[in-house]
């Protein structure tokens, strides 16, 4: 990972740059030209994350840090794994989560910056048979912060992984997932919100390769961007040859409210099996003006329309969420977002 | 003499640089229902929309008065707190928005543009419970997303419904006639009628007569080439319906 070996010896040479295909749309050697500090350790309290309401173990990684999960077999845990970046420098965070047979896994997870950080998380999780995962990722991060975070899945026949990504960008950011998906019932759902205003970046990007026979995935990606903010998605289906019989879907939809405001998208499904269901859609557009008339000549005003619109529109997102009170803070999040903003 | 609730003199508007409305007058009395009839294009719909407002609807000349405050300075949720409703033609659907959660915040925002305190949980359902009652609509249909899978019947219905909920003092009612069958007329016009009162006035905007026969109008206008050219009586509305449109068409 380039973006690694940037961090730990400080060349900005290493930067992924947009002469990296996949990195185009989200180029950070063209932003930053001298690399940060390293950051100092924190000796501080990092303070609540989004979700340390809802109990279980908490695993905060402030400025940097390793750390494991090992759910056993048969287990079930919830963890609330914190990114946290204090102040402006440079680190990076690798976390190794495995799930034995069976075992069931929430990971509720949040980015939190505070100033113009460069972060980068390598979180790679590994599950083994009918092991269950949800994870609920809320990137929460600085408008100065820099923020990009790798994971990969390897799913295990009969195994699930869930996901929703909720994010409001940074100066640029990126939130990756690839998985390695080995068909046989295992299920997938991909879903990824972000709600984008001033300058603020974010790029959602995924990688699912269907491997074998009877696999399943699920996506939904939904966005609002506004003002000068830039949106990327980049979601990438692939069934190799022989993983027949795989069910997959994505859809993507952004709303642009502004003149000045963008989003990027590239689906991609790149088939290679003979006996798929497989199907994409894409929309990107404007608000629909004769909602929004009907919404005012009801006698709400415009800024408090828009959000009642846009907060409809983005939450089917929010609905799949499965855990309750996971869903409960992800639509409160949604909202404060959008509420009462012209 | 009373000056009427709704008062519009000399309306000119255009849509796109095409003038539309020319020189349109027209007073509504507090009480009264009135009925406005007239060819395709004749500008019956571009009156609804410059009533209340709609982006795109440029008035040119001309003044529009509610209770003897100008309505044309005001923004659209401005003139809809002050009472101004439209029954669309079309109504919207509106994904993700359940009908009661769209009905109560547009209730609240008029409460709280006229200073008043907002419905609270208990009043509201109650509120709404006697109105789909009065409509002969299953409640649990307000428990879905607003009018998203409703039939043409379905809609008016709900739009009545809001009507009955945001007690307006002009309603507009833009053919609500249109896509109904008989059955589902009688019922949105006895939601209608029972709107009626000293206090509220209604601007019913038909292209056929059927829709008079269950809400009776105290005067008809004929709109024609932008303006009123012709009123009378109930009457006038029979008589349209047997003569047809062409007279005037040539008049104008």
């Amino acid at each position: 990972m380039t973006l690694a070996a940037a961090i730990r010896t400080g060349d900005a040479g290493l930067l992924p740059s947009r002469r990296d295909e996949d990195w185009r749309w989200t180029d950070l050697r063209g932003l930053l030209r001298v690399l940060p500090d390293a950051s100092a350790a924190f000796a501080g309290d990092a303070g609540a994350g989004p979700f340390s309401a809802l109990g279980g173990e908490d695993l905060v990684l402030v400025n940097g840090g390793r750390a494991e999960i090992a759910v056993e077999a048969g287990e079930a845990r919830q963890v609330c794994l914190r990114f946290v970046s204090r102040g402006a420098g440079r680190h990076a965070s690798v976390v190794r989560v495995t799930l034995g047979e069976g075992a069931r896994l929430r990971l509720l997870e949040s980015y939190e910056s505070d100033g113009a950080s460069l972060a980068q998380v390598d979180l790679d999780i590994v599950q083994a048979g009918q092991a269950r995962v949800e994870r609920v990722v809320i990137a929460d991060d600085d408008a100065d912060a820099v923020t990009v975070s790798q994971t990969q899945v390897r799913l295990s026949p009969g195994s699930r992984f869930s996901q929703s990504v909720l994010t409001s960008g940074a100066r640029r950011q990126r939130l990756e997932t690839r998985i390695l998906h080995p068909g046989g019932q295992a299920e997938l759902r991909l879903d990824g919100i972000y709600l984008l205003d001033g300058k603020r970046h974010a790029d959602l990007t995924t990688v699912v390769t269907h491997q074998g026979v009877d696999g399943a995935t699920g996506q939904l990606t939904k966005g609002v961007v506004r003002d000068q903010s830039r949106a990327v998605f980049q979601g990438r289906i692939t069934v190799a040859e022989g993983a027949d019989r795989t069910a997959a879907r994505m859809a993507h939809h952004g709303l642009i409210l502004s003149d000045r405001a963008e989003i990027d998208a590239k689906p991609e499904l790149e088939i290679y099996a003979d006996d798929v269901a497989c199907a994409h859609g894409n929309t990107v557009g404007a608000l629909d003006q004769d909602a929004l008339f009907y919404a005012l000549q009801r006698g709400i005003p415009a800024d408090e329309a828009l959000a009642l619109l846009t907060e409809a529109f983005i939450g089917e997102v929010v609905d799949r969420i499965e855990f309750e009170p996971a869903r409960d803070i992800a639509r409160a999040w949604v909202t404060a977002r959008l509420g009462g903003r012209p | 003499m009373t000056c009427p609730m709704l008062s519009i003199s000399d309306l000119h508007a255009t849509i796109g640089g095409k003038e539309i409305l020319k020189g349109l007058d027209l007073q509504v009395p507090a009480g009264e229902v009135h009925a406005i009839m007239g060819p395709n294009g004749a500008g019956k719909s571009t009156l609804s929309y410059v009533l209340t407002g709609r982006d795109g609807y440029e008035v040119t000349k001309g003044q529009v008065k509610l209770d003897g405050e100008d309505l044309l300075a005001l923004s659209p949720d401005q003139r809809a707190a002050k009472g101004v409703f439209l029954s669309f033609q079309y109504p919207l659907e509106i994904p993700g928005v359940p009908a009661l959660t769209f009905v109560r915040t547009a209730l609240n925002a008029q409460r709280r543009s006229r200073g008043e305190a907002e419905a609270s949980a208990p009043e509201f359902l109650k509120l709404a419970r006697g109105a789909a009652t009065a409509l002969k609509m299953d409640f649990d249909m307000l428990k879905r997303a607003l009018n998203v899978g409703f039939s043409g019947g379905e809609k008016k219905r709900m739009e009545i419904l809001q009507m009955a909920m945001l007690k307006p003092r002009f309603a507009i009612l833009d053919e609500t006639d249109s896509g109904l069958d008989i059955d589902a007329l009688k019922i949105v016009a006895d939601g209608v009628n029972a709107l009626r009162g000293p206090d509220r006035s209604m601007l019913v905007i038909t292209h056929y007569q059927r829709l008079l026969d269950y809400i009776r109008p105290n005067r008809v206008h004929v709109l024609s080439g932008g303006r009123i050219v012709d009123s009378g009586g109930p009457e006038l509305a029979l008589e349209l319906e047997r003569a047809g449109y062409d007279k005037y068409a040539s008049a104008a």
